[in-house]
């Protein structure tokens, strides 16, 4: 598959960058060549395969449905933000 | 590895690796220098083994931490930028089981930004270099951590792998490196990439400190549910008799000095009276294009969370919401953060996941199976780690594809679960360290390290 300029900016826009033209014009060249690489798995035959999404050997763990102490309190994370006020988080407007 | 005690002070010891961590200033290996923490800690150690008191198994030992793992000691940046400014709160599980042993972390040290890369080039805080060539890379993404134990400023350090990121730089530095079994280790409190591939491992100068730090480190966290039991400490090294080699990677995109020096080691064994084994594993040569599927779409997933709110870098230049999560995403991650992030979206849009996400779950599966296949044949398998020994700064970066490349024979381990130790393996004609891995099945890391002194010559 041949990836275009607006196949970049909509990318872009999914993961949230404001990209410039140039890192647009560098990022076409790059997801071009990794595009085409990952591409050749095609030629492997997965008919009647079933897929796998994790290794880990058990399904469902289970545990109690408890509250556990924390390490962090509100004040330790909250200190970790740029802008506070009256114990929450501020940012620009939203609209 | 030394041990405080009566006769060698924790002080000592710690005073020691500070000094070796500066005079190798050059090599940019620490972002964080825990100089006061670490001195304080060292003393503290000093007067309880003064009174008598039980100190731990590690007692005193200087340790670097990859920039990746939360401890409220120094910023806890990952190597990245859209980190900066970042202490923790929280400790990780594995950080506060070394700890208390007694270890003390003498600094952080660098990393690729999240863990993305095989140089440690795509640091933000510029590359760390070879500890045998300063003009060659030092492997990634945990160069810093094995040019700490390469260079003997610590006796270990931490390590992330998520496709072979542990072993390649051991192998580039001539030291000991080991991914565990997926879920040996607590990831509780350790930066996120790849959830489905991600282990904590070690850098070590032997096998005996490998296994002592296993046995440390390994079991089960509540705060994080992919642990398995501990089965590390409840099981046996058992004894190997057949060692697999795999025929597919023994062909001209492997560095010759590299193929003699697994022949080298092959020739060891049969002359100890182990058998070798021929493996055929087709399917790994889908394997890193597997790997360059799923992991970004777990990495895109991974990293959403960065955006500027809670913690961590802010771009000042947004006018609104929406502008403060664009800004800050494209100043804070670096170009590799985020061609893998957009890979991520791409591999899992409408239209494409089929082709490719589905796709390469199913490839996935074929190489589980390759893998458990081959151990009905023999008891380990060895083979090289990277294609080729550390190559010049520079020399790949700018090539995403030629940097991938070099996990095509590290990330088959990841995708299937697997354990695997890189062992120090010679060295090139110009004096480069070549490294071999060795691979187990799931659960066989006990064996995996005793079976390595068999290699060490």
């Amino acid at each position: 598959m041949e990836i275009k300029r607006e196949d970049i900016l909509h990318l872009a826009d999914l993961s949230n960058f404001a990209i410039s033209d140039a890192e647009a014009k560098s990022l076409e060249k790059d997801l071009g060549g990794i595009i085409k690489y990952i591409s050749q798995l095609d030629e492997l035959d997965t008919e009647n395969v079933e897929p796998t999404y994790q290794v880990f050997e058990m399904e469902n763990v289970w545990r109690e449905d408890e509250i556990l102490p924390q390490e962090a309190d509100r004040e330790a994370l909250l200190a970790l933000t740029k802008e506070e006020k009256d114990n929450q988080i501020k940012v620009p407007k939203v609209l | 590895m030394k041990i405080a005690n009566k006769k060698v002070t924790a002080e000592r010891l710690v005073k020691d690796a500070l000094a070796k961590a500066k005079h190798f200033e050059d090599y940019n290996i620490f972002t964080y220098l825990n100089e006061e923490g670490a001195l304080k800690k060292a003393r503290e150690i000093d007067a309880r083994i003064a009174k008598g008191e039980e100190v731990g198994r590690l007692a005193g030992v200087p340790y670097a931490l990859k920039d990746n793992f939360l401890s409220p000691e120094g910023e806890t940046t990952a190597a990245a930028h859209i980190l900066e400014g970042f202490t923790s709160p929280i400790t990780a599980t594995a950080v506060k089981k070394l700890e208390d042993e007694g270890a003390i972390m003498i600094g952080r040290v660098n990393m690729d930004a999240f863990a993305h890369g095989s140089s440690t080039e795509n640091s933000y805080f510029g590359p760390t270099l070879n500890s045998h060539d300063k003009k060659r890379v030092s492997g990634g993404s945990s160069g810093g951590s094995a040019v700490a134990v390469a260079l003997d400023i610590v006796e270990f350090a931490t390590g992330t792998d998520t496709g072979g990121s542990i072993r390649q730089p051991a192998s580039f530095n001539g030291v000991y490196g080991l991914k565990p079994t997926y879920g040996c280790i607590s990831r509780y409190g350790v930066v996120a990439m790849a959830s489905s591939t991600d282990c904590i491992g070690f850098f070590t100068k032997t096998p005996e400190d490998m296994d002592l730090l296993m046995s440390i480190a390994s079991g089960k966290d509540t705060k994080d549910l992919t642990t398995l039991d501990d089965y590390y400490n409840n099981s046996k090294a058992t004894k190997a008799q057949k060692v697999g080699i795999i025929k597919d990677f023994d062909n001209d995109s492997v560095d010759k000095e590299i193929r003699r020096a697994l022949k080298h080691k092959c020739e060891l064994l049969k002359s100890k009276g182990y058998e070798i084994v021929e493996l055929e594993m087709p399917a790994l040569k889908y394997a890193l294009a597997a790997y360059y599927i799923i992991v970004p779409a777990e990495v895109t997933s991974n990293l959403s969370r960065y955006d500027g709110v809670r913690y961590g870098f802010r771009s000042d230049d947004s006018v609104n919401l929406d502008e403060l999560y664009s800004h800050t995403r494209d100043e804070g991650f670096m170009p590799e953060n985020k061609r893998r992030i957009m890979i991520g979206n791409f591999v899992l849009s409408s239209g494409f996941y089929d082709a490719y996400f589905l796709k390469a779950a199913k490839a996935r599966t074929l190489i589980v199976e390759e893998y458990a296949k081959a151990f009905s044949k023999c008891n380990f398998i060895l083979t090289p780690v990277a294609p080729n020994p550390a190559f010049k700064l520079g020399e790949k970066v700018n090539d995403p594809v030629a940097m991938y490349l070099e996990d095509v024979m590290s990330v088959p381990l990841n995708l299937a679960g697997v354990p695997g130790l890189t062992i120090p393996a010679g060295k090139t004609d110009a004096g480069l360290p070549i490294g071999l891995q060795l691979v187990g099945p799931r659960r066989s890391d006990k064996s995996l390290i005793e079976f390595s002194k068999e290699l060490a010559e």
